[in-house]
């Protein structure tokens, strides 16, 4: 006989526990007032590089668009030897299968988004069939964006059922489970949908889709950072955190590899369990090693854009 | 056939569970990233600033004042005795019937605005000046004891003339000159709490900095000289107990403010009863900070960690009680132990450090000793895992569970980086533990709860209470104790009245 899907008790998802935003916000401010210079300075941005998901998310990606993209995230600037890859590329389903080949060898991750992105508004079915088709053709990592109209709504039994079964999509693939927080509205709402995320089954919570303003914010990333430390304690089971959107800049990067070593500390400090989506990021990250390397700020025109 | 499947995996998860834990010590550790000394000058010797100048002390005494990060001297200040105090009472007497009492009251804020300006003006060396002398990390005197204390004079300047509004229908008068007697806990801003609301009613001041930490009052003489506020009417005498009790006992001194230990604010009671001096004292305190179940925890744990780690410890209205709702204790006190790991303990100077040095030996010593006083009470000792300097005074973030009431680590007061944790069951139980101390300036609740806070603290004894937050200052709120921890109040509107005779 087949249970009814009433009988199944999950977690009381309104019960999360509560932010206080002005205390939350101090925190994350606290972290910027860290000083990382020299050494610090040079491996936080190598390590910083070898976390990103070059990402292009656009209605014009072409497969040579892509490729190009895939060099880059290869060969980030080989005038600098020694540096790392780096982590992923991110795109769209339809261009998982140029990347994978493009990428082919070097060890980077191909992810896609799927799930009806950005917006998340389409049947189940097609969300699954979405992610399907981005794992058939190669993908490591599938970036789903959650319901935000049903956790809205109160509806967290639906929004945990769909996560869980995107995850049973996966199958290998690492599921990286977008809130979309700039929707959420509250840090309340973000620690909610990250336990809820985190109870149905997502190896990675991410912040944005990148699509909606604001993205990325270190008090959201916070929040979140948190929410994976009390179920880590809860369950020993390690989640990663995804900030995406936002992020352009090598200082701020640094600023949120403090917050990562402060919260979650060394464990969490690689691009396994830590990850930073953006595109314009890459370069200032290369700018300050070139300068860190040489002493002398180049010119932007001496890094390449793809 | 069942035999095969044996639930190795069950006991393997469970042993793993018990071992669950955060590795702090990382391999992207921080570079040193010291502020510049050389951004600062500190004179080989300082003279008392009586009546606008830099006099030799009559005594002929100097003593040495120390980095307690490092245990080398940074200068010799002069030691003043009755003789000097005598002098720069006389200079302030002179000053507050001759020239202050009489200024235009808008006057006398043009001169306290122009303090308030060079402060800020002078920020980075005051706060470098502070760090060295007292031990505490450059990002607090940079970011919170420097500007507070700009602010302060700030503020008050706006009251100078503004007192009939102040109280209306009152009309108001100075009381002549005040003695004022600061810790070493807050240096400047203790000179700044004190010096700008008895310049802003009219009165004069004879001021003597705590003995271990004299620079940054010094700093505060050149610049009130530079001000060219008229001679007389700030005079800062460097010295130790003897000079205080003489600024206490001299005769011709009209209101005494103290603040410090409530064993010396005693002393003072006594010493001027029978006398027609008013005084305000703000002593010690032994604050409870009150986390309930429905707590946003993790902000309430960075607020005990604020609360009782800011400026090591040092602070009188610091949370160094801790009452945490029994159902959310275990969760309290792990988060509390994995934010104390991430707490840096090392060179003040040094922009990345969180806890600097211990103000001086003796101070050590005290905290050391409530240290063992705690483990042989029976209370659960833990330090976070960080290295510390080879020389100087530190001391590493401590805290205790398993804490009775009764614990003398639960009574007395530590002034040091000592947290003792005490569980609870009801909101009765912990009102009625919270008010049981002789001390009372301050105090936390933490819930999420609007009106669990007002019930909460409509029945607190103490001074302040923050609710979701904790070791909140700003110079329009007033802050003072209860009980043992004094009387009076300082900052705000009620900062004017220990200053002022109210008439009519």
């Amino acid at each position: 006989m087949p249970v009814s899907k009433e009988r199944i008790i999950r977690p009381d998802f309104s019960l999360s526990p509560r932010i206080d935003q002005v205390g939350v916000e101090e925190r994350a401010s606290r972290f910027t007032k860290r000083s990382i210079k020299k050494e610090t300075k040079l491996n936080g941005l190598k390590l910083v590089l070898n976390m990103i998901d070059l990402t292009t998310l656009e209605g014009k990606d072409t497969d040579g668009k892509v490729k190009q993209l895939c060099y880059k995230a290869m060969h980030p600037h080989d005038d600098l030897p020694g540096l790392p890859t780096v982590a992923a590329v991110c795109v769209y389903p339809t261009m998982v299968k140029v990347a994978k080949k493009a990428l082919e060898g070097s060890g980077i991750k191909v992810a896609s988004v799927t799930t009806a992105f950005p917006s998340g508004q389409a049947p189940r079915d097609v969300k699954i069939r979405d992610t399907k088709y981005a794992v058939a053709n190669g993908a490591d990592e599938v970036d789903m964006v959650i319901s935000r109209g049903k956790f809205h709504a109160g509806e967290y039994n639906f929004v945990f059922d769909e996560i869980a079964m995107i995850k049973e999509a996966c199958g290998e693939a690492r599921l990286k489970v977008i809130l979309e927080t700039g929707e959420l509205g509250t840090y309340d709402k973000v620690r909610r949908a990250s336990d809820i995320a985190m109870q149905a089954g997502a190896d990675f919570i991410k912040t944005s889709t990148g699509k909606i303003q604001p993205a990325a914010t270190m008090p959201v990333t916070l929040v979140m950072l948190e929410a994976i430390r009390d179920f880590y304690y809860k369950t020993g089971k390690m989640i990663g955190m995804k900030p995406a959107g936002g992020i352009s800049k090598s200082k701020l990067a640094l600023h949120y590899l403090v917050m990562v070593k402060e919260v979650l500390g060394e464990d969490w400090l690689s691009n396994e369990w830590f990850r930073f989506g953006a595109s314009s990021l890459a370069n200032d990250v290369l700018m300050q090693l070139v300068k860190e390397e040489t002493g002398l700020y180049q010119a932007a025109n001496y890094f390449s854009v793809d | 056939m069942a035999t095969t499947k044996k639930p190795v995996r069950k006991k393997n998860s469970t042993a793993k569970s018990n071992t669950i834990k955060l590795k702090f010590d990382t391999s992207w550790p921080y570079a040193p990233a010291p502020e510049s000394k050389s951004a600062a000058t500190i004179h080989k010797q300082y003279d008392l600033f009586i009546n606008g100048e830099w006099q030799k002390p009559l005594s002929k005494k100097y003593f040495d004042t120390i980095n307690p990060a490092n245990e080398e001297k940074l200068s010799e200040v002069a030691e003043a005795n009755e003789a000097d105090v005598n002098r720069a009472v006389t200079a302030a007497r002179t000053a507050y019937e001759q020239v202050w009492k009489k200024m235009p009251p808008k006057e006398r804020a043009k001169y306290i605005f122009r303090i308030a300006r060079m402060v800020q003006e002078k920020a980075r060396e005051l706060a470098i000046v502070e760090t060295l002398n007292g031990g505490k990390p450059i990002r607090e005197s940079r970011d919170f004891d420097v500007p507070t204390a700009a602010n302060h004079f700030f503020y008050y300047a706006g009251w100078a003339d503004k007192l009939e509004y102040a109280f209306p229908n009152r009309g108001t008068a100075p009381l002549g000159v005040a003695g004022q007697i600061i810790p070493w806990n807050f240096p400047l801003l203790m000179a700044a709490w004190k010096i700008a609301p008895a310049l802003a009613t009219g009165n004069t001041v004879v001021l003597k900095p705590a003995e271990t930490t004299p620079l940054t009052a010094l700093k505060l003489a050149e610049i009130i000289q530079e001000a060219d506020l008229p001679p007389g009417v700030v005079n800062i005498l460097t010295g130790a107990g003897a000079t205080g009790a003489a600024i206490v006992n001299h005769p011709d001194i009209n209101k005494i403010a103290f603040t410090g230990s409530t064993e010396v604010g005693k002393i003072i009671q006594r010493a001027i009863a029978g006398t027609n001096k008013r005084v305000t004292l703000e002593l010690g305190g032994k604050a409870a900070n009150i986390i309930f179940e429905d707590a946003p925890l993790d902000q309430a744990v960075e607020g005990v960690i604020n609360g009782i780690f800011f400026n090591q410890g040092h602070v009188c209205c610091a949370g160094s009680r801790l009452y945490v709702q029994e159902s959310v204790a275990k969760e309290v006190i792990r988060k509390l132990k994995d934010r104390m790991e991430s707490l840096i303990v090392g060179d003040p100077l040094d922009k990345n450090t969180d806890i600097g040095a211990i103000n001086s030996k003796q101070q050590l010593a005290t905290i050391r000793k409530y240290i063992s006083i705690g483990k042989k009470e029976g209370a659960e000792m833990y330090e976070s895992s960080c290295p510390l300097p080879g020389k100087g005074f530190f001391c590493r973030p401590t805290l205790f569970t398993n804490v009775a009431q009764s614990n003398r680590i639960a009574k007395e007061e530590i002034f040091g980086p000592v947290l003792a944790i005490i569980t609870f069951r009801t909101d009765d139980e912990v009102i009625e533990k919270a008010n049981n101390s002789p001390y009372g300036l301050s105090a936390g609740v933490w819930t999420d709860k609007g009106s669990k806070i007002f019930n909460m603290t409509k029945r607190m004894r103490a001074g302040v209470v923050w609710a979701n937050t904790f070791n909140k200052f700003d110079p329009a709120s007033p802050f003072g104790g209860y009980k043992e921890s004094g009387f009076g109040r300082e900052g705000g509107l009620h900062g004017l009245l220990p200053y002022l005779e109210l008439k009519g």
